[in-house]
């Protein structure tokens, strides 16, 4: 059992390594074997790994140590990795989609230049991934961390001929590391307190030494969320990821929709016993989620660029999970990550075949539209992924795990009505853009003639990818439609379920909140059916002043970018340009300067006449003669 | 043997001494600065027998001797020097000889 973990890591950096040193002799179709074997072999090992674990059914944790990392004194990090309920399923979930888009990627970017690159870049990413979930330290953690914030760099700028896709690359780095230096801080914090980084260590101490709600423990809390908004672009340190879609669309399917920006939410539900001694930071968590959800939902509404809608959803979804963690539904938070990774990699796939296949990297849905029958494959999965992100009623993935985040937020005492409300808010957005995102793309009339078609691979892992998206979410089936529930049942053996509201549950009923959440789902659909058949309503739209700036405001997704412009980009621009002369310089070059007018002046006594040196000479002697007679008191 | 007072001698050698210190800082004559150099050491000589035969002790008057020979060896290495400075500049002015300044 213990050995089995490290392979599942180190198959994709062994993949990378290889791909980074003999990529550039490597025919392409091998380079792509390499990318995808790899990837394959680890998601087989973590097959066997989730296999064996639930067979053997006492769930038990267990920590697989490969070395010491750092023996510092008292400071000792061990290269080792936890296995426990959540990690498994974090590593099954990742390891099956990252094979799955190697594979469609291995098709999608053959024409592409730099393909062993591209493949070497997503197999670190994988093993960075691993390393980020499976850490049994925070140190380690930490590594995975910036291992997969890097890859996120390098691949939003693959195509680093276009330097907007530079800047797009930098503005998610940057945008990122503030998030990450405040982590880092909150990780000095736990280590000073605690001496230690391990994890389990810290969730046996914490909630012994530090009182709930505490300084430290909300302020610790708090740094960490840092880390996790960044990462999991949340209001405010959202507006790297709408820019993040420069890169490739596999790209952002993995790592922008699927995996990395989620690793925010793992963080927190990794640290829970931080939060439940930190309730204020907690409460932070539910109110980010649902500030999040909400904002995401109105700019994703208006957005004209398919990928675009697909990242402000992204941000929406990862907000619906930060307020799942936020009232205390740690299951219920990965169960969506986990449905989440299945439909939001699906709609990134079947729009990167509509991209594909229009060619010239279209991605504007007014110049799409009609595509149903020509590209039925990408038609079909998408309805699924969409349907799945609207939460349609009963028969898809997402419906469960969104419904299960609601009741949450309902119920949990750490809900809260606004909450609520927000969620559902978000729902009903959510549901409006994607299915006018599905009428707009495939539906009307035909503005752009598709000239290519989706290869084998690519078909291959969009119908996967779309099974999954709508039967993923039945181990997960609440009780008031009848409780088959094993996914709750396995999460339960590291998460705590929340502690239910019975004045609220009095109020709305379980049923009759599934009622209405289905409803506003139904609701949302139509809404977009209704706005695309009637033009008459956009030209309304288009007509009236108030809501056109309204739309341009959402467009530019509430000018967040804008403020940031403003507030710091500028003045931290126009502090370097002032400052372009380092100020500091000046002493050193003053020092410089004194030093070469002392040396003139003293080269001046250099006359090359013999006397004036023998005249030096006797007049130090005498002085020096003058000295010494008076020190030793001869006068 | 009657003995001098020893401040006699020290006092003559401090004056050889200045004499010549003031002839090579004010000389320009190469030869002259050399010969001005030889009173210097002749008043350290002098100085050295004056103090030796004041403390009995023949050490002193030994040491002259080597300044003798230092101060032969020294004319005879610095005369040559002095002929190549003349056949190069055609002139034993040390002012001349100062192409090294700074």
């Amino acid at each position: 059992m213990e050995v089995l973990l490290w392979p599942i890591v180190l198959a994709p950096f062994a993949g990378a390594l290889v791909l980074a040193v003999f990529g550039a002799y490597m025919p392409k179709k091998a380079a792509g074997a390499v990318g995808c074997v790899t990837a394959g072999a680890s998601w087989v090992m973590a097959m066997v790994v989730l296999g064996s674990f639930l067979s053997e059914g006492s769930y038990a944790p267990a920590d697989s140590k490969l070395y010491e990392w750092i023996a510092v004194s008292s400071l000792r990090v061990p290269m080792s990795l936890h296995m426990d309920t959540l990690s498994v399923i974090m590593i099954s979930v990742i390891t099956f989609v990252a094979f799955l888009i190697h594979l469609y990627s291995a098709q999608c970017m053959f024409e592409e230049d730099g393909y062993s690159r591209f493949f070497a870049y997503m197999n670190l990413f994988v093993g960075s991934m691993l390393t980020l979930v499976l850490a049994n330290n925070l140190l380690l953690l930490y590594l995975g961390w910036e291992g997969v914030g890097l890859c996120s760099y390098l691949l939003i700028g693959f195509w680093y001929k276009d330097s907007d896709n530079g800047r797009a690359a930098q503005k998610a780095f940057v945008v990122t590391r503030i998030g990450d230096t405040a982590m880092a801080v909150g990780l000095f914090l736990l280590f000073v307190n605690f001496r230690t980084f391990t994890i389990s260590e810290l969730s046996a101490m914490a909630p012994a030494l530090w009182t709930a709600g505490s300084a430290v423990a909300t302020a610790t809390a708090f740094l960490i969320i840092g880390g996790a908004i960044g990462k999991s672009a949340q209001v405010p340190l959202h507006t790297w990821l709408p820019d993040a879609m420069a890169g490739p669309t596999p790209v952002s399917a993995l790592i922008h929709a699927a995996t990395m920006v989620t690793a925010g939410v793992y963080l927190i539900a990794r640290l829970d016993f931080l939060f439940m001694i930190a309730p204020a930071a907690q409460l932070a968590v539910a109110v980010i989620g649902a500030v999040t959800l909400v904002y995401a939902g109105f700019s994703a509404l208006t957005q004209s660029d398919i990928k675009r809608v697909l990242a402000y959803s992204t941000i929406s979804q990862i907000g619906y999970m930060f307020l799942a963690l936020g009232v205390g539904a740690w299951s219920a938070a990965i169960f969506h990550f986990m449905t989440h990774a299945f439909f939001k990699a699906l709609l990134f796939l079947s729009a990167g075949i509509v991209i594909h296949a229009l060619g010239h990297d279209e991605r504007n849905m007014f110049r799409m539209g009609g595509l149903a029958r020509r590209l039925p494959v990408a038609y079909w999965t998408f309805l699924a992924g969409a349907a799945s992100l609207s939460a349609l009623p009963l028969v898809t993935a997402g419906f469960y795990s969104k419904d299960t985040i609601l009741y949450a937020a309902w119920a949990s005492k750490s809900g809260g009505i606004a909450l609520w409300v927000g969620g559902i808010v978000g729902a009903l957005l959510t549901s409006a853009y994607a299915f006018r995102m599905v009428f707009l793309t495939f539906l009307g009339e035909q503005k752009t003639e598709p000239s290519g078609h989706a290869g084998g691979l690519e078909k291959l892992a969009v119908t996967v990818l779309a099974f999954l998206s709508i039967v993923a979410g039945f181990v997960g089936i609440p009780a008031v439609l009848g409780g088959f529930n094993p996914f709750e049942g396995y999460m339960s053996h590291i998460f705590a379920p929340f502690a239910l509201s019975e004045a609220r549950l009095h109020i709305l009923s379980e049923a009759v909140l599934m009622a209405i959440s289905s409803l506003v789902s139904l609701v949302g659909i139509y809404f977009a059916y209704v706005y695309f058949t009637r033009p008459a309503l956009s030209e309304d739209v288009e007509r009236s002043p108030v809501l056109r700036a309204m739309h341009s405001f959402l467009l530019a997704g509430w000018g967040f970018d804008w403020l940031y412009d403003r507030t710091i980009v500028r003045p931290f621009e126009a502090i370097a340009f002032g400052n372009r002369s380092d100020f500091m310089d000046t002493f050193y070059k003053g020092l410089a300067a004194a030093a070469g007018w002392i040396s003139r002046g003293l080269s001046l006594t250099q006359t090359g006449r013999l006397r004036d040196y023998a005249t030096g000479v006797v007049i130090g002697a005498v002085i020096l003669g003058a000295i010494l007679l008076v020190r030793l008191q001869w006068f | 043997m009657n003995s001098v007072n020893v401040n006699y001698a020290i006092i003559l050698a401090a004056v050889l001494f200045a004499t010549g210190l003031v002839g090579v800082m004010v000389r320009r004559n190469l030869v002259f600065i050399l010969m001005s150099l030889e009173i210097m050491l002749s008043a350290a000589a002098v100085a050295l027998v004056a103090v030796a035969s004041k403390w009995h002790q023949p050490d002193g008057q030994v040491v002259v001797i080597f300044i003798l020979v230092t101060a032969a060896a020294e004319v005879a290495v610095g005369l040559s020097l002095v002929l190549r400075i003349y056949h190069e500049w055609k002139s034993v002015d040390v002012d001349e000889v100062s192409t090294m300044e700074g």
